[in-house]
């Protein structure tokens, strides 16, 4: 399997990273050397085996499903690059 | 006088408790042997203030009475760890400016010990690569140089910064973390010992996620005794990480015994790789040798899908990367680039915020996990993947432990791979597979190459039998007697 420029370009737009016209050639280059590179993993039988979920054996841990932390509401706003009014600020979303 | 900067941390740690110089003096000598070794860009944020205040409280537990084997060593902590108010971005601009309002786990069991941070190293962007040339602020430089040589060479990656610093003498030791040998491999290209724990042995909470199934934190040290203790303070189960596990740490130093008879020793035939060095192979006789002499069993195992642990690993860690590197949108921390709406925002933002090396890894995973690839990409890696770790259970019903190279190379000059993204991914060829199976590994020093470069050899062992591999590794060091030391070439001129 292999990519073209407008494959690239709408993952580029999944992935919300802008690409200009003249990076899409050199990408195109670039990830079909890795997922022609990647490609020798079709050679390997993985009938019947499961896909790894979980690299060590364990279960999960529960706990009460109860309040533990909380209340740094100003701490995480202050990293923010925009807040107002205690929430994080973005551009207009509805007109 | 004493150099301080030349003792090991189990050396520094017997000091303090005699009382032969306090924390406070320690740590001066690493602060100075910070500001002179500048020049390698070791550091990107340099914690003198919070070092002192650090020591003088190290000091305050020694008399009390109540000092660890970490207390009042100075240790540098790669950038990827979140540290209160102090610089934690990952070496990435698209975290511009971020200080987080918490403290990861690892540091803070460290810092609970009575460690000293002398500040924060450089990496990687994101981790993302083996020679730190990928960091936002600029590549660190190899203390190491090939003989006669005036040019820099790459300290590996992506624990670059952590490697470097301790091997120019500037920390006694310092954290880092491996997705897919970014302890290991700069480990073995400074000549010192990098330990990647079994995955869960140390808490994940408050590191900056790459790729959250392979992500470990571990030490960089100058021995395995100094990886030993670093270690038992790092490790241990945390509420705040689903995927630390809950199981005792043991005292890991106390596992040095030296005694490996009777012990088997897998050598897998597949790390034997078309066109690998000779001097590499040598290496490998070598470390064999020295097991045999020790006493110790070498049987041969076959890995059969060791050749696919690379291209497995290059779909499922972009894979996860494409999903963590998500949160970073220019709203809640970080570097904003403004657009003519939210998503123009998101695309300017994560544009300018990411380097050439993690766009490409996010589109790889982006492409992988999409509607009609997913399961010919991403669910394929993950089935190998399990064929992998089941290859390395068959073989430890045989063999209590696994040696092999770290590294097919010894470091290599600056700019030499950063064209060629697999070249600079068959770096890992040796580390990635443990990676992918979650097993404990490390490299030790055991010699160095035809350019008077250090090369090491890895030892990997059994989930959660880090003991294994730290005794196993401490017998490759007493043998190999690795001594040799870079140059000084860096430095107040």
């Amino acid at each position: 399997m292999s990519v073209d420029k407008n494959i690239v370009a709408k993952i580029a737009n999944l992935a919300r990273i802008k690409v200009g016209e003249d990076e899409l050639a050199p990408l195109v280059g670039e990830l079909n050397n890795i997922l022609d590179w990647v490609e020798q993993l079709s050679e390997v039988d993985t009938d019947g085996v499961a896909p790894m979920t979980s690299v060590v054996e364990v279960n999960l841990p529960r706990r009460e499903d109860q309040v533990s932390d909380g209340g740094y509401r100003d701490e995480l706003l202050a990293n923010a690059p925009t807040s107002e009014h205690g929430f994080f600020a973005v551009p207009k979303v509805i007109e | 006088m004493t150099d301080f900067t030349k003792l090991a941390l189990s050396e520094a740690r017997d000091g303090l408790k005699k009382g032969d110089f306090s924390a406070r003096e320690l740590t001066e000598a690493h602060l100075k042997a910070m500001q002179d070794a500048a020049e390698l860009n070791c550091f990107i944020v340099e914690t003198e203030d919070q070092a002192r205040d650090m020591a003088d409280k190290a000091d305050h537990m020694i008399k009390a009475g109540t000092a660890t084997g970490m207390t009042g060593i100075p240790v540098a902590i790669k950038d990827l760890f979140c540290t209160k108010g102090v610089h934690s971005c990952s070496s990435s601009h698209i975290l511009n400016g971020f200080k987080p309002g918490y403290e990861s786990t690892v540091t803070a069991n460290l810092w609970k010990d009575g460690a000293v941070m002398l500040g924060k190293t450089n990496m990687d962007e994101f981790a993302m690569g083996s020679s730190n040339e990928t960091s936002y602020y600029g590549p660190v430089k190899n203390p190491w140089r090939a003989e006669g040589e005036e040019k820099d060479y790459v300290p590996g990656g992506s624990s670059g910064g952590s490697v470097a610093a301790v091997a120019a003498d500037i920390a006694l030791a310092a954290t880092g973390t491996d997705t897919g040998g970014s302890i290991r491999q700069p480990a073995s290209f400074t000549g010192l010992v990098g330990l990647k724990p079994t995955y869960g042995r140390c808490s994940r909470w408050g590191m900056i996620a790459f790729a959250s199934s392979l992500d470990q934190a571990g030490p960089v040290t100058k021995t395995v005794r100094d990886a030993a203790i670093m270690l038992e303070s790092m490790a241990g189960y945390d509420a705040k990480d689903s995927t630390a596990v809950d199981v005792p740490v043991p005292n890991y130093e106390a596992s040095l015994t030296g005694d490996i008879r009777g012990m088997k020793i897998g050598i897998p035939n597949e790390y034997r790789m078309d066109g690998m060095s000779d001097e590499i192979e040598t290496l490998w006789q070598q470390g064999i040798q020295w097991l045999k002499d020790a006493g110790a069993e070498i049987v041969d195992i076959s890995l059969p899908h060791t050749k696919y642990a690379l291209p497995t690993y290059y779909i499922v860690a972009p894979a996860e990367a494409s999903s963590n590197l998500a949160r970073y949108d220019g709203v809640k921390y970080g570097l904003r680039v403004e657009g003519d709406s939210l998503d123009d925002m998101y695309k300017n933002t994560r544009a300018e915020g990411f380097g050439a090396e993690v766009k490409r890894r996010i589109l790889i995973g982006t492409y992988v996990l999409s509607a009609g690839y997913y399961d010919a990409y991403y669910l394929k890696a993950q089935r190998i993947r399990t064929l992998i770790a089941q290859d390395f259970a068959r073989a430890y019903e045989k063999v209590d432990a696994i040696l092999t190279p770290t590294a097919p190379s010894a470091a290599f000059a600056m700019g030499e791979k950063s064209d060629d993204p697999i070249a600079m991914y068959l770096n890992d060829v040796f580390t990635v597979p443990a990676s992918l199976a979650g097993l404990p590994a490390i490299s030790v020093p055991a010699g160095l190459s035809t350019e008077k470069l250090p090369l090491g050899l890895q030892v990997i062992g059994k989930a959660f039998d880090e003991e294994t591999v730290l005794k196993v590794g401490a017998v490759v060091e007493e043998a190999a007697a690795f001594s040799a030391k870079p140059k000084i070439w860096w430095g107040v001129k």
